[in-house]
């Protein structure tokens, strides 16, 4: 893992110092609360419904077992006892008190964490694919390149007043496990012709009032230009983003006016002209520092064969492990996902116990996936059923790792300042529907994603069940969409009709699911039914008797 | 034309962001605690009164929405300040957390 340096230390260190300064100011009354939120946005501290809510950075989504245990401490000392893990892999607590969020920053500062950038018109969080560094199909670990960026666009001048946030993910490998066509910018890691490995970077996705599915702007980009090449997408779209209108201002909706050639026209005169000036290039010796911290574990030698155990173990390992790049290794998801559960909280209680079952088994990091689950990606296989039975203890072995009720919700409006419904109750509801774990493998891959505002922080338009909650007239109505894919197969959800109410909404998502089930090809995941026979016969089973109405 | 929505002036605890609901003059905790206007004149007199708690900060973001009364209670007409009165409508796992503020009388399943 990455470890601070001086200067990261430092830096870390004096901005809690003037944060603090800045919530005695307002409390004091030396600040409105004007001057105020733009300061606290700054640290991602946000006012909700019911309290403020802290948002806490996971560079990439990777985190020591030392880092888990301080979240687990603020959990517990300074909030009601559990966090949210988020689709941007960051954690949040829902009740900190302004008085104490210095010294929660302080705190975990001694662990190397902070809260910058998780909020405002920036460069936010890096986010990467969650298997890094373990994947069996994965060409180099994103993470050193994610680091180099965090490193880049921490309190870049030029960069920290965009016209609206901006989101940048990375993966390694051609499996897209990180939804990077539906970001801002993205980095994929892949190689040429040659044998060479570079930097494939997308532009212009985005979910939101207005979903894109991100486009090529730079097809190989040799690995010391990357930063250079960042830098010229950014400045155009610093310079050309509509920063006039708040629902245009994302680089989504510069990118789709400009269309892929003027834009990659653009970026690349950009990009000559701060080559031209060379003081953008990434020198060997810092890339090889920055890998060095990424360094793969020292695999031992094992056999590669799964250690047989209880039935209950072996319906955990067929959804929750997957392929590891080394034999005798695999990759575990931690479900965050129980039946009936809040999709992405944990308790401090549990997050302790992961941190322990990481110490016992040697494994030095865990991963946050933007899926709300937990990974541990090296794991030796004869440990997986001694890890599966402490999972259990501490109510954390569901084995519905990409199945039915391994639902993404966003908080909703039962935190969100944003929200125009509720999520969770949602997802609660279609999580028990499906309880029977038979009927979840007969469904086999289905991802459900609810939100309940345009910003999309619950991916709705990206799952192959979509879930959109709005307002109308103060109570909560629920849309759907379907065939939607956060995947390498990037595809945005299409609108199946009008919204159903909230005691509707999970009989219509059976209802689609059961169309599904009688539609199917041998092999096909619901996505591949959807594609192939479209739209209406799903809209013929889910609305019964209301067809008429969404026509 | 309807008669307009009883109202209710709301604003949140600058020190906690704990929600507060006024009355006469004052903040209280509780949704059925709070003072509930009628009409227009005196809710916006108590939402110009507010600011006065703003600028001595104390409360941030004061504003009035409507309320219905029914069976002698006071309900939020807005699914959003029935959540916001009540606490989240779900709870982690099956433990309260100490502190909740959801109450049996306005606690409900989705």
């Amino acid at each position: 893992m990455y470890r601070y340096d001086e200067f990261d230390a430092r830096f870390v260190a004096e901005r809690v110092e003037q944060f603090r300064g800045q919530v005695a100011r307002r409390l004091s009354g030396e600040l409105t609360e004007d001057q105020f939120k733009p300061l606290r946005l700054m640290n991602g501290l946000y006012l909700q419904l019911h309290a403020y809510m802290l948002r806490v950075a996971v560079p990439y989504g990777t985190l020591s077992a030392r880092q888990l245990r301080m979240l687990a401490r603020i959990a517990r000392k300074y909030d009601r006892g559990y966090g949210h893990f988020t689709t941007r892999q960051n954690i949040q607590f829902n009740w900190p008190r302004l008085v104490d969020v210095p010294d929660i920053l302080a705190e975990l500062a001694t662990v190397e964490m902070h809260a910058i950038q998780t909020s405002g018109n920036c460069i936010r969080n890096v986010t990467a694919d969650h298997f890094a560094g373990a994947a069996a199909d994965e060409i180099e670990d994103p993470r050193p390149i994610a680091e180099i960026i965090r490193q880049w666009s921490s309190l870049h001048p030029e960069f920290s007043f965009l016209p609206r946030k901006f989101k940048i993910a990375v993966s390694g490998s051609p499996h897209d496990r990180a939804a990077l066509r539906f970001h801002d910018m993205a980095v994929q890691i892949v190689r040429n012709d040659a044998g060479e490995t570079g930097y494939r970077v997308l532009l212009g996705g985005g979910m939101g009032r207005t979903p894109y599915v991100g486009y090529v702007v730079g097809e190989f980009v040799a690995k010391p230009d990357i930063l250079a090449f960042l830098e010229a997408a950014m400045r155009v779209y610093n310079e050309q983003g509509r920063r006039d209108n708040l629902y245009k201002a994302r680089i989504k909706i510069l990118a789709n006016a400009l269309g892929p050639e003027e834009m990659r026209r653009q970026v690349m005169a950009e990009f000559e002209e701060i080559r031209r000036s060379g003081t953008l290039e990434i020198p060997a010796a810092e890339l090889a520092r920055i890998d060095a911290y990424f360094a793969p574990p020292e695999f031992e030698t094992l056999p590669d064969t799964m250690p047989e155990a209880s039935a209950a173990f072996a319906g955990w390992a067929k959804t929750n492990v997957s392929r590891h790049r080394a034999p005798g290794y695999a990759i575990a998801t931690i479900s965050l996902k129980p039946i009936g559960g809040v999709p992405g909280d944990a308790t401090a209680d549990q997050m302790d116990a992961v941190a322990d079952l990481m110490d016992a088994h040697g494994i030095a990091e865990i991963r946050v996936s933007h899926e709300q689950n937990l990974v541990l990606p090296h794991v030796r296989k004869r440990d997986l059923p001694a890890i599966h039975a402490r999972l259990g203890e501490i109510g954390l072995d569901t084995p519905n790792a990409g199945l039915v009720t391994d639902i993404i919700a966003c908080p909703g409006l039962d935190y969100c300042d944003l929200a125009n419904a509720r999520s969770i109750p949602i997802a609660q509801k279609i999580s028990r529907r499906f309880a029977d774990l038979g009927r979840q493998h007969d469904i086999g891959e289905l991802k459900i994603k609810i939100s309940v505002c345009i910003n999309a922080c619950g991916h709705h338009h990206a799952g192959h069940i979509g879930i959109l909650g709005v307002d109308k007239k103060g109570v909560e109505y629920y849309q759907l969409q379907l065939g939607g894919s956060g995947a390498e197969d990037a595809s945005i959800g299409e609108i199946l009709g009008p919204a159903f109410d909230k005691d509707e909404i999970a009989g219509a998502v059976e209802r689609v699911i059961g169309a599904y089930l009688d539609l199917r090809a041998p092999g096909e995941r619901f996505l591949d039914t959807y594609r192939r026979v479209g739209i209406v016969p799903f809209k013929n089973v889910a609305y019964r008797e209301q067809l008429h109405a969404a026509y | 034309m309807a008669a307009p929505s009883p109202q209710m002036l709301t604003a949140n605890r600058l020190s906690d962001g704990g929600v507060l609901y006024w009355k006469a003059g004052a903040w209280v905790e509780a949704l059925d605690e709070g003072e509930i206007f009628a009409d227009a004149p005196p809710a916006e007199a108590a939402l110009a009164a507010a600011q006065g708690f703003v600028a001595r900060n104390l409360v941030v973001n004061p504003y009035l929405f409507d309320v219905r009364i029914a069976d002698g209670a006071v309900h939020p007409v807005k699914e959003r300040e029935i959540i916001r009165a009540a606490g989240p409508s779900v709870l982690w796992t099956q433990k309260p957390e100490p502190g909740s503020r959801i109450s049996e009388e306005i606690e409900y399943e989705i």
